[in-house]
């Protein structure tokens, strides 16, 4: 984005030789390819960075990135990347998973994540389903989606993931669709170099099990952000994440503050070479 | 002739400063070389109810709180009602006449201090009734009052000078009054409570089983910790909140047990030692994480401080409950070591073996510890941070993949090569050429998910050979009593206080025991507990829960029955408990 720098990998370099399992048209394909571009445009090496995911189709995504990876179980990336960030807080990690990943099973470490603002990016790859047990409603289904645990559409109505994010305080909510990877992956890139945790809510269509939310209807339903539209305004970042009608794509708020690595970071005053004269000390208060 | 064991129980409600006026005579007596061991119990409620501070002194180790209680401390009239039936036949009931007023008996001796009235009128000083109380006390047995002098001075001295003189009048009114009113009463034999005690020791100190534990962490070199606040585990988390960051590690406080599991998963992958602690409701909590860890061969610790359950239970209230679900809780097939510390002490070494032996075996390690043991203090000796070398995880190398395992697959690296032991060289994010995906799908040993039946088999007799070799590696049990005896006694975590106590009174009526307490309790440390059974009959299994967890464990184990002797009342056995199960089998063997 902002600097120039010599890109000394290639999108190879980022690639595994695990073939992805998701289904031809995946939305999530578009999502894999945004973050190669954005990796190696921020010219990572594969050693030093770790992706962490829950369950779920794309949560699968790991395997398929030459870099560190940590799949987890349902709903708890967050907290798994979580003490990956804070026990070697020099490695780039991101979080990758879907929206029943996020908002439902882990719909609890959402909100902390949000308020605690870890250095990290996390992209959500939203097909308003689950797909990998086969098409039931997620948090974000919208009202009405009939699958086969609500025959007759569900009566529950979607989270606002935007909205959601921008209460609990999150420094940095945008979204992306994966029909457009060119700007999906400048959106990962502001997300990295963004300092606190980048929520990035990405379209990602499911084509076997959602058809009521596909790549058609999204394109007839994004628009670019207004050309004025400042996300350092609260306010007005709120009436575009609210906005269905058009669903705005780019970085709708963001925020500069400390993260909570750096806050965690100055309370250290010491390391593990100063442990036998801690422990001595603290034998002799209690003696 | 002084004694050398005497019992004090101080009862009051919470909040009262039962727990203050406990600490200030545990630390005081410890550095006047007294031998302490205490028993702290607190209603869940933070004001309120009654609670109970108990203190064993004298001049030898003890390793239980005493089941009669020699002197009896009295705020108000709910702690009379629950504490007056364990006073001793002809022990000392010192109660406040401002709160109750105590019909006479003639099996005790009793005074009224006017705890409140002494520091409301007198002193002009209410919060110092506490302090009156030790004076009271320290005047009985015959604390020297220098010790402290000097202690109330290290508390107060830095919070200006008035605090400090309130306090330290508010020593020698209590001081005074029972010399002048208990100490010289007609017919009072002031020997009776005086306590003998050994010389002045620097090299001990006074420590709660939760501050040990949280030391042997330090001690450990653990560098992240995340939890959740739960009774009787916080002190951990508050405790290394602290100092953790002092050698550069973090603590988070977690949104929830998930979350501080998950959290320690994630810094273990990135190569740190990590540890949580909780009680029973939080492991149930984590059980799901747990078995993440066994899959993807994570190591970690997790401390219980088991209280009584089952559900919320009794949140302040002991219980030895949660051994199945540490050993074996979770989906399929799992990997977990358990191990349990038995006293104090114990708490520092055993949480240093359980980070060894999950970085050496990779997988999650439960330390069973208990109410009991979180909360009492005892003096104990100054622990040494050496004695337990520490052991790294078997670490890929970069060039030459050193350790004998196979080398990496073209490319990739093989996180979970098939070796010899079942341990497999593990990399840490920034080692180049490391790379691998963590995760609890089944995966080949490059650690990409594959669901076939050779994989599936091969990747469980791997991780099952790691959990079948840790007994090798079983910290050293504890024996007591005589290895020859034909009645045996085998017990885990702090019962075994109260076990070797019943045993020696049992040798002294002739009665030949051996005990002893495995502190890894899962896998079953075979090589220890079978040369013990050889040549007895009867084994009696003691623990503190209803089912006789440890005792159906070893029962499955080893084919034989045990003998269960179980209390699940929310206490620790007293020690007669044991005795009389001990003599009903002596008099069985001798039919």
């Amino acid at each position: 984005m902002a600097e120039t720098i010599t890109l000394t990998h290639s999108l190879d370099d980022y690639k595994s030789d695990e073939k992805p399992t998701w289904c031809p048209g995946c939305g999530d394909f578009g999502v894999l390819n945004a973050l190669y571009n954005a990796m190696r445009a921020k010219n990572y090496d594969p050693k030093d960075v770790v992706l962490v995911s829950g369950i779920g189709c794309s949560s699968r995504l790991p395997f398929f990135v030459s870099t560190y990876g940590f799949h987890g179980v349902h709903g708890r990336a967050m907290p798994i990347a979580t003490g990956v960030k804070v026990a070697r807080p020099e490695l780039n990690v991101l979080v990758l998973g879907g929206d029943g990943d996020a908002f439902a099973i882990g719909g609890g470490h959402f909100m902390h994540a949000a308020r605690r603002n870890l250095n990290l990016t996390y992209v959500i790859m939203d097909n308003q389903t689950y797909g990998l047990t086969k098409g039931q409603a997620s948090p974000t289904a919208q009202l009405g989606y009939v699958h086969k645990a609500a025959p007759k559409g569900t009566v529950e109505a979607p989270v606002n993931p935007l909205l959601l994010a921008m209460a609990c305080g999150a420094s940095f909510v945008a979204r992306g669709f994966s029909g457009q990877p060119k700007d999906l992956a400048q959106l990962m890139l502001a997300g990295i170099e963004h300092n606190g945790l980048a929520i990035i809510d990405t379209y990602s269509p499911c084509p076997t099990f959602n058809r009521v939310n596909t790549f058609k209807t999204y394109r007839e339903e994004v628009a670019p952000l207004p050309a004025d539209h400042d996300p350092h305004d609260f306010e007005a970042a709120l009436r575009i994440a609210a906005s269905q009608e058009p669903r705005y794509l780019g970085v709708i708020y963001q925020r500069e503050g400390p993260s909570y690595d750096e806050l965690l970071a100055a309370r250290k005053t010491g390391t593990q070479a100063d442990l036998p004269q801690l422990l001595e000390s603290l034998f002799d208060r209690y003696s | 002739m002084p004694k050398t064991d005497l019992v004090i129980r101080v009862a009051g409600e919470a909040g009262e400063g039962v727990l203050s006026t406990g600490q200030l005579l545990v630390q005081a007596a410890a550095r006047a070389g007294y031998r302490v061991l205490t028993d702290f119990s607190p209603p869940a409620e933070i004001k309120g109810g009654y609670s109970l501070f108990q203190l064993r002194i004298g001049s030898h180790q003890f390793y239980s709180r005493g089941d009669q209680v020699d002197v009896l401390l009295c705020m108000n009239q709910e702690a009379f009602d629950l504490s007056i039936d364990d006073l001793a036949e002809g022990g000392l009931l010192i109660y406040d006449p401002g709160e109750l007023q105590p019909p006479t008996s003639p099996s005790r001796e009793q005074y009224g201090v006017p705890f409140s009235e002494i520091a409301r009128t007198q002193l002009k000083f209410e919060l110092g009734k506490n302090v009156v109380a030790v004076g009271a006390l320290a005047a009985l047995f015959g604390l020297p009052e220098e010790y402290i002098q000097k202690l109330l001075q290290q508390r107060f001295g830095g919070r200006g000078a008035d605090i400090l003189t309130k306090n330290e009048a508010a020593l020698q009114a209590g001081l005074g009054y029972v010399r002048e009113h208990v100490l010289s009463a007609p017919g009072f034999t002031a020997e009776r409570y005086a306590v003998e005690r050994g010389e002045p020791a620097r090299d001990r100190i006074v420590l709660s089983g939760n501050q040990a534990v949280s030391l042997g962490a330090l001690a450990a070199g653990v560098e992240f910790f995340a939890g959740y606040p739960i009774t009787p585990a916080s002190d951990i988390m508050e405790f290394l909140a602290a100092e953790l960051p002092k050698v550069g590690g973090s603590v988070i406080q977690a949104e929830d047990e998930i979350a501080s599991i998950n959290m320690v998963l994630g810094a273990s992958f990135a190569g740190k030692r990590a540890m949580t602690s909780t009680s029973g409701p939080g492991v149930s909590l984590m059980i799901e994480a747990l078995g993440l860890g066994a899959m993807a061969e994570l190591p970690c610790v997790l401390v219980d401080a088991q209280r009584a359950g089952p559900s919320t239970g009794m949140p302040t209230r002991h219980e030895q409950g949660d051994l199945f679900m540490a050993a074996t809780g979770g989906h399929g097939d799992i990997q977990r070591i358990v191990l349990a510390p038995t006293s104090v002490e114990d708490c520092f070494y055993q949480v240093q073996n359980a980070f060894n032996l999950a970085d050496k075996y990779q997988m999650p390690v439960i330390v069973l510890q208990d109410t009991v043991l979180a909360v009492r203090n005892e003096s104990i000796p100054r622990p040494d941070p050496n004695r337990i070398p520490r052991q790294t995880r078997l670490l890929y190398q970069p060039n030459g993949n050193g350790h004998g395992a196979p080398p990496p697959h073209e490319g990739y690296f093989s996180r979970y090569a098939l070796t010899e032991s079942g341990i497999s060289p593990v990399s840490v994010p920034g080692q180049p050429g490391g790379q691998y995906v963590a995760t609890g799908l089944e995966h080949s040993e490059e650690g990409r998910p594959r669901y076939d039946p050779v994989t599936k088999r091969e990747m469980t007799e791997k991780r099952m050979k790691k959990l079948a070799a840790a007994p090798q590696d079983a910290p050293e049990a504890e024996y007591w009593g005589d290895p020859a005896a034909e009645i045996g006694i085998i017990t885990w975590g702090s019962t075994a206080g109260p076990v070797q106590e019943a045993i020696r009174l049992a040798a002294a009526e002739g009665i030949r025991v051996a005990g002893m307490a495995p502190k890894m309790l899962w896998p079953v440390a075979a090589g220890q507990i079978e040369p013990f059974l050889q040549g007895k009959q009867d084994v009696l299994v003691a623990e503190v829960n209803y089912s006789g967890q440890f005792a159906d464990i070893l029962a499955a184990r080893f084919g034989r029955p045990f003998e269960k002797l179980t209390v699940y009342a929310g206490e620790a056995f007293r020690v007669r408990d044991i005795l009389a199960a001990i003599r009903a089998q002596a008099r069985a063997a001798v039919r």
